[in-house]
């Protein structure tokens, strides 16, 4: 199958009908493109699939990370310094292709190298390497759309994040620029916190999320371990994990991370 | 020129600088902030409250100040030192902290928190939060903490606590990432009082607002002293809000404002705090502006002997005040600051802060090309006794005798 035959934003639905059909919330795996270094980090995102990553999330490094907490901080610093650009991202992602045509990938990162690359560059690119969706953590709808327009039109889908803080008025405005999937965060932080789990509400805010949107709910945000990827799954259609992962990665190195997807992977099954 | 922003927060229109650029946790609380800023700021009852603390709290009117020595040192035009060091706390930086906690206290906001690089902006919230009975956390870059021990520890007597930002170059940039992280993590009875003209919108036009007195008095205190307006206005620019609290009153008058960046080791040597003059339009801390970064958008270390200038952006206004080709803006090396430092203190017996220094030099040198019937009035932001340590250290390599 050439990457031709499941174009974004299909891939991403084929995976979500897939888990739907399977009666699991999908996995999402968040990474950071280069992380420690550009051989390993590819090397690493290939085996992110067999090792049960139904979705991946790859982070684009940028040096003022205002959303994120240490452990995916300091992995941007560590791809920073090994030389990672953004022009090295899509290729990572265009190497990735070359064996996976079926794994939805998703680029997360912030505005500013975007822009620096060139909005329209970049999304043209961005869609012949095979990427299927875009979070910009800091490019709200207010001064979105015309970003979102040209992503849709090469078929990128512009996926949403929605907040605890996010008011019910608000929804339509966001949502009506989003496709793939919804990214809710879990809690008012930034990404990795230490020790926090999603609020026992998590339920009902997610049913009242559903009233608004017909794409899948995806939670993220300080899920670390396989019981919190379990009473989420429970409740939303993927689970994101990322800090947790990035950090195994850090500390115990490539085999103890892709053990903790499995394990994660595991544990999302409902 | 005086409308802007836009209703987006943008100055020059759509394709222009501002804007609100952050994580979708921060977009309610922003707009809740504008909406009760834009009801406080029309309350009678919030501007006098306000007035009278500025006045019998703070010690406004400022003085305007002609510098007689340093103005036959220059031997052009007459200097007017607007005496923003004479403020409570040593800085303009509380004109805008006064008003931010006065609107937090408003909306039943119990927590301050900010960021500070020279540690003059920590201090003066940290001194309201007193004032006001409320609890506040300060966030400095280490690096900066080691340099600027006294606002540290006067910070700490107020009764705030320090947190050390490691992360980064550990400067202002960094105290700024991480207060944002701290907001978003505590954003039901915290308030962000961010202590320039930058940041999401309604900050830049909130901050200028808040320090637009500067200006109102000067323009009022020449035209009284002189009787007609300046030739030129002169001040030290990091994220820009001294600058543009004095620019704001003139923006529609026949003045030259110019804007002085920290010229570092020079613009030539890339470590500086240049932002327009050695930087380029991008995204950082919720606006657009311009920014010291690389050609893979990745933003660069700032470079200033004077650490509230240490900041690689600046507020969005000024980048439109320069591209529009309103004010000017030129740099000012780490040495000439100094030297600055020492004429100031031997000519006119005042140790300005090392920031205001930047905009000294550039009087004198722009003093030097008018005619003595001219005057030019400089920002004197700050004093400088928070800077003691810098400048026995750096000055006696600098031959500053006048």
């Amino acid at each position: 199958m050439s990457p031709q035959d499941l174009t974004p934003p299909s891939r991403l639905a084929a995976r979500f009908a897939t888990c739907q059909a399977e009666q699991r919330a999908a996995l999402v795996t968040y990474v950071m493109a280069g992380d420690p270094d550009r051989a390993s980090s590819q090397a690493l995102l290939a085996e992110l699939p067999a090792a049960g990553a139904d979705i991946i999330e790859l982070g684009m490094p940028f040096s003022d990370p205002m959303a994120d907490g240490e452990a995916i901080q300091r992995a941007g610093q560590r791809a920073l310094g090994d030389g990672q650009t953004l022009a090295g991202t899509l290729d990572m992602v265009r190497e990735f292709r070359r064996q996976d045509t079926a794994t939805p990938l998703v680029l997360m990162g912030y505005l500013n190298p975007i822009q620096c690359y060139g909005e329209t560059r970049f999304l043209g690119d961005a869609a012949a390497a095979g990427v299927d969706g875009l979070i910009v953590v800091d490019l709200p709808p207010e001064h979105g759309a015309a970003f979102t327009a040209r992503a849709r039109d090469l078929g990128l889908a512009r996926i949403p994040l929605v907040a605890p803080t996010t008011p019910a008025e608000r929804l339509p405005a966001l949502l009506a620029q989003g496709d793939g999937f919804v990214y809710r965060i879990a809690y008012n932080g930034i990404t990795g916190r230490a020790g926090s789990a999603p609020r026992g509400d998590l339920g009902t805010a997610l049913a009242q999320l559903r009233e608004h949107t017909p794409l899948p709910l995806a939670v993220g945000f300080g899920i670390r371990d396989g019981d919190a990827a379990a009473a989420v799954a429970a409740v939303a259609d993927a689970v994101v994990v990322g800090s947790a992962l990035v950090e195994r990665l850090e500390t115990q190195g490539q085999a103890a991370a892709l053990a903790l997807v499995r394990e994660l992977a595991e544990r999302t099954h409902r | 020129m005086t409308d802007y922003p836009d209703r987006n927060g943008f100055f020059g229109g759509s394709d222009g600088y501002g804007g609100r650029y952050v994580a979708e946790t921060l977009m309610p609380l922003i707009g809740e902030i504008e909406a009760a800023y834009d009801d406080a700021r029309q309350d009678p009852d919030f501007n006098a409250e306000l007035a009278a603390l500025q006045c019998d709290y703070v010690g406004r009117a400022t003085p305007l100040y002609l510098a007689e020595r340093l103005s036959a040192h220059a031997g052009g035009a007459r200097i007017y030192l607007k005496r923003e060091d004479l403020n409570h706390t040593g800085a303009h930086k509380i004109n805008n902290a006064l008003g931010q906690a006065l609107l937090a206290r408003r909306m039943g906001r119990t927590r301050l928190i900010a960021e500070t690089g020279a540690g003059m902006h920590g201090v003066a919230v940290a001194t309201v939060a007193a004032r006001l009975g409320m609890t506040c956390t300060i966030y400095m870059g280490a690096k900066d903490i080691q340099r600027q021990q006294p606002n540290v520890q006067r910070m700490r007597l107020l009764g705030a606590r320090i947190v050390a930002v490691e992360n980064g170059t550990a400067t202002l940039k960094d105290a700024m990432n991480e207060a944002l992280r701290a907001w978003v993590a505590s954003v039901d009875d915290t308030f962000y009082v961010i202590g320039t003209v930058a940041g999401p919108a309604p900050y830049p036009r909130m901050v200028r607002d808040f320090q637009s007195v500067i200006g109102r008095e000067a323009r009022a205190q020449i035209v009284e002293k002189t009787g007609r307006l300046p030739h030129s206005l002169i001040a030290c620019v990091g994220g820009g809000s001294n600058a543009m609290g004095l620019f704001h009153a003139f923006l529609d008058d026949p003045v030259a404002l110019i804007g002085v960046e920290a010229g570092g080791e020079g613009i030539e040597s890339g470590r500086h705090a240049a932002s327009l003059n050695g930087g380029s339009p991008g995204v950082l801390h919720g606006n657009r502006t311009y920014l010291l970064q690389n050609a893979d958008g990745q933003i660069q270390d700032a470079h200033s002997i004077s650490a509230g200038l240490d900041y690689p952006g600046i507020g969005p206004e000024h980048a439109w005040l320069h591209d529009s080709g309103r004010a000017r803006y030129v740099s000012v090396t780490d040495s000439e600051a100094l030297a600055a430092v020492a004429l100031c203190c031997r000519l006119e017996g005042i140790l300005p802060a090392l920031e205001s220094a930047h905009a000294l030099a550039e009087a004198t040198r722009v003093a030097a090309e008018l005619p003595p019937e001219a005057s030019v009035v400089v920002c004197l932001s700050g004093r400088g006794d928070k800077d003691m340590a810098t400048i026995i250290e750096h000055l006696p390599a600098q031959e500053a005798t006048p």
